[in-house]
């Protein structure tokens, strides 16, 4: 049997140490000049599916991102980390800040089918939009079966076998393929994108596309209405005893008495 | 890297060479610093077996360059009283887009990597580079960055590879002498005048880090005075192999290394059958078998990088391993030197950086007498005077590295300062760093303190900033004193070269009368930095007056003049640091770049204070009443060193 053709999503996003600003329009963040990476769990499935290449199990990464042109860097890292190609799917940026989970889903479905893909791997979740609805949407979009948070993933006999931490312990499913699998936290450790890595990604293919390509429309449904900055932190009051603690409860109404 | 071989050799050797007919002569007076065969140098015409044109771009062009008595150099032509824009305005750029995404590209991967898996501090207490971070460097491409990509390296630039060594700088000093001393002088060599068999044979290995390189000159008895090396190497019976012997000290990577270029007398017959005893550089392996190292040395700082002494005992080294001619030693190693010295700026000005950064985060946060410290002006000065001399290193070595892309091979001044500048600047960053943040400074978990014994090297090795103060004095001197060799030689014709004359006595007389000869940088500097300009002007002026009136005074004696040529020297690096902001700061403008206002501030300090300094060197290189200062410091010294320490009566007494 030939090995898999996994696709990979690959998110350009802020990168996790930046200190996020809001808009003055309060219509978003503050993207300018910010430094971003590859969503870091996209990172982890780009990780596993190169780990399935070296393997064997697998026999071509593809990575694909959506968004704008700078998306381009993130594929590369994907390449240089392991991915054989790439599909930028170009938006621009005033259409991109608009996107839903679902458009890339639509987008992503439609990926899979041209490139016909055993597998695709996500990551649970952007840390941007912190969604976590790209992949269940993916899966529904194709009818395909799906397995979410991964943290291990084993391929037997035609199946994938996936586990998954949930409160209280781990849940084995067992999903027949082609199949969406998104990953979690503790999948695995993603190696660095090494610098003679990086050079050779710079002569792997990467295709570049457009949504109407894949006939998806992408024009916003939502229409965001303000972006706040979360409540800053009261100072909290120092009290003597457990007596005067229990008053304050009672006062604030958050004991009953 | 750690060594300091070598300056004033070459320093002298270029005086005793180049300037046979002219001014400054190598002769039998030269002090006692001076080694006695640069003499012997300069006597014959340099017999050099040499590999092919192709292999020697720097060489032949350096050669035919100064052949024509010309350099496009600014430090070269600054000592003529010149201003020679070519290299320095605009800002020389030389990334092309693709250059610029592939450097771009590697940037982050190479900070993260030092940021979540080096560990300076770890390092630093083991003595040793951790071997997980060894093989994580290895797979980064961290050992081979200037190798072509064909022979497994990743073939970048010397801008491309300034900007990743200042990540390096900037995280772990340790790391970087371990990464420098192998690829930056270590298997330099190989990559500068390897032939393509030396090259295919030996850099694959060495750029994916599998075996490590040393570079080993410093012997002994050999120190800055790099002509005096007693390791020898002498032909086998049946002229296969050289047979060397001898050891070398303070060798970076020689405990580690299978590859050191080692640099040896061979003797040369020369044309008239006569036989000498010429340095020649070696490509030897550890497996040629003879080859041992002692103890790692206990040192103050980079302690994460290997240092140890190296012994050769009848090494049969191969004839083919012969790097650069046999006698071509010398020129070799300097060339090693020099190409490799650019890495040092850029490397300081992330270890700044990182200093700053340390420095601010305390000062603004920490509060004093009910206020923020970084809102009293004792810390506002140094953070700012912080600030301006890593603007300054960091403006100098990207300056350097982009001139060195251009092809320029006449930069040995503009290396010399660079290194110069970086490491007192860094010096002096790390110091003021430590000062802002008090008692918590000087704590090893801060990590400033280990900054600052890693710091204090830089000084002495490749060439301790005193021997190259002097190398940037008389090598600029004695450039200039080719113009004024000519002048001399007109004069005794005067009628056929009354053009000669006429300028030179135009602009001698304006000076005299206090007109300026019309240098400006008013057409390449923003209009913004005006004032600037006109003091940079100003002061390459003085400079050229001031170096043209010590050769009328001292003529070929200037060699002995150190306590001058510091002074020569100092003003040469505030005048080169000037312009290298002047030119940057006008980019900056003309771009509109975010930081340019801010940059404009650094500029107009920095400006008006080396103009300050400038001035005052130059009187003094020029004033009876300090050259009597001069000659009493002399005798200070005799008298101590005749004590053999402090001399004076105690003040009690006893």
């Amino acid at each position: 049997m030939s090995g898999l053709r996994v696709l990979v999503g690959c998110k350009r996003v802020i990168d996790y140490a930046v200190k996020i600003r809001v808009r003055p329009d309060k219509m978003g963040v503050v993207t300018d000049g910010v430094k971003h990476s590859m969503n870091p769990f996209d990172e982890i499935a780009i990780e596993e599916a190169v780990r399935l290449k070296e393997k064997k199990l697998a026999s071509e990464v593809i990575a694909v991102s959506c968004g704008p042109p700078q998306c381009q860097e993130t594929l590369r890292t994907a390449m240089a980390m392991g991915a054989d190609k790439s599909i930028h799917v170009e938006i621009d940026l005033a259409t991109y800040e608009k996107m839903s989970p679902l458009h890339v889903a639509k987008l992503l479905s439609k990926i899979a089918q041209d490139n016909k893909v055993d597998l695709i791997l996500l990551g649970k979740q952007a840390i941007d939009g912190d969604c976590n609805q790209t992949g269940q949407m993916t899966a529904a979009l194709l009818d395909w079966p799906q397995a979410t948070c991964a943290s291990s993933i084993e391929k037997t006999n035609g199946d994938i076998k996936v586990v998954k931490e949930v409160d209280g312990g781990l849940e084995t499913v067992k999903v027949k393929l082609p199949a969406v699998v998104t990953t979690d936290l503790r999948l695995n450790e993603p190696r660095y994108a090494t610098l003679p890595n990086i050079m050779k990604a710079k002569k792997k293919p990467m295709e570049k596309k457009k949504p109407v390509d894949y006939g998806v429309d992408i024009d916003p449904r939502q229409k965001v209405v303000s972006v706040e900055d979360p409540p800053t932190r009261e100072a909290g009051q120092k009290l003597d005893n457990v007596q005067d603690l229990v008053t304050k409860l009672k006062e604030q109404g958050l004991l009953t008495s | 890297m750690f060594r300091s071989a070598g300056y004033l050799a070459r320093s002298v050797s270029n005086l005793s060479i180049k300037s046979k007919p002219q001014i400054l002569r190598c002769a039998d007076n030269s002090s006692r610093v001076i080694p006695s065969s640069c003499r012997s140098t300069a006597a014959s015409p340099e017999p050099r077996q040499e590999p092919a044109g192709k292999t020697l771009p720097n060489t032949k062009k350096e050669a035919s360059a100064s052949a024509q008595g010309e350099s496009r150099s600014f430090a070269m032509n600054l000592f003529q009283g010149k201003i020679a824009t070519e290299q320095v305005f605009p800002f020389p750029e030389v990334l092309d887009d693709e250059q610029k995404e592939i450097l771009q590209m590697l940037v982050d991967p190479c900070a993260k990597f030092f940021e979540e898996q080096n560990d300076a501090l770890k390092n630093d207490a083991m003595e040793k580079i951790d071997d997980t971070s060894m093989q994580g460097l290895r797979e980064m491409g961290a050992f081979g960055l200037q190798v072509p990509q064909e022979l497994g390296g990743l073939g970048l630039n010397n801008t491309q590879y300034a900007r990743l060594v200042e990540i390096v700088g900037a995280h772990d000093l340790g790391v970087g002498i371990t990464l420098g001393a192998h690829q930056s002088i270590g298997f330099k060599g190989i990559l500068l005048f390897g032939s393509p068999e030396q090259k295919t044979k030996y850099l694959p290995p060495l750029a994916s880090g599998e075996q490590m390189a040393a570079f080993c000159l410093t012997e002994p008895a050999c120190g800055s005075d790099a002509s005096a090396i007693r390791t020898r190497a002498v032909l086998s019976d049946d002229g296969k192999h050289y047979v060397l012997n001898g050891s070398k000290i303070w060798i970076s990577n020689g405990g580690l290394a299978e590859v050191f270029t080692v640099f040896a007398q061979t003797p040369v017959t020369g044309p008239e059958g006569e036989t000498k005893d010429k340095v020649t550089a070696l490509i030897v392996e550890r497996s040629h078998g003879g080859v041992s190292h002692g103890a790692p040395e206990k040192k103050m700082g980079i302690k994460a990088s290997n240092t140890a002494e190296v012994y050769f005992e009848d090494v049969m080294v191969p004839v083919e391993n012969v790097l650069g001619g046999v006698g071509g030693g010398f020129k070799v190693a300097m060339n090693i030197l020099n190409n490799g010295r650019f890495g040092m700026g850029a490397a300081l000005s992330g270890t700044m950086k990182y200093c700053i950064w340390k420095a601010v985060e305390h000062a603004s946060t920490r509060m004093q007498f009910g206020s923020r410290i970084d809102s009293y002006g004792a810390i506002q000065e140094k953070i700012a005077r912080m600030t301006m001399v890593q603007f300054v290193t960091e403006s100098m070595a990207y300056m350097l590295s982009a001139n060195m892309d251009q092809g320029s091979t006449d930069f040995q001044i503009e290396a010399a300062i660079s290194k110069i500048y970086a490491s007192e600047a860094a010096w002096f960053c790390a110091d003021e760093g430590i000062q802002i943040l008090g008692g918590m400074g000087y704590m090893r978990d801060c990590g400033m303190e280990k900054v600052m014994r890693d710091l204090r090297i830089f000084r002495i090795f490749e060439g301790t900033n005193d021997i190259l103060r002097l190398f940037v004095a008389l090598t600029g001197i004695q450039y200039a004193g080719k113009s004024l060799k000519e002048l001399q030689k007109a004069l005794k014709n005067p009628l056929a070269n009354m053009g000669a004359l006429t300028g030179a006595a135009t602009k001698r007389a304006k000076r005299m009368v206090g007109l300026g000869s019309g240098l400006s940088l008013a057409q390449h500097a923003h209009p913004q930095l005006n004032d600037s300009a006109e003091k940079t002007a100003k002061a390459v002026e003085q400079f050229g007056a001031t170096v043209e009136s010590l050769l009328m005074k001292f003529n070929k004696n200037i060699i002995d003049e150190q306590f001058v040529l510091k002074r020569v020297a100092d003003s040469a690096i505030d005048i080169y640091g000037m312009v290298a902001v002047l030119s940057r700061v006008s980019r900056s403008l003309e771009q509109n770049l975010p930081s340019a206002e801010h940059e404009k501030l650094i500029c107009e300090v920095f400006c008006d204070e080396a103009a300050e300094r400038i001035q005052q060197n130059l009187a003094s290189a020029n004033s009876r009443r300090v050259h009597k200062n001069f000659d009493t410091l002399t005798k200070i010294s005799k008298n101590v060193v005749e004590n053999g320490g402090a001399f004076q009566v105690h003040p009690l007494g006893y």
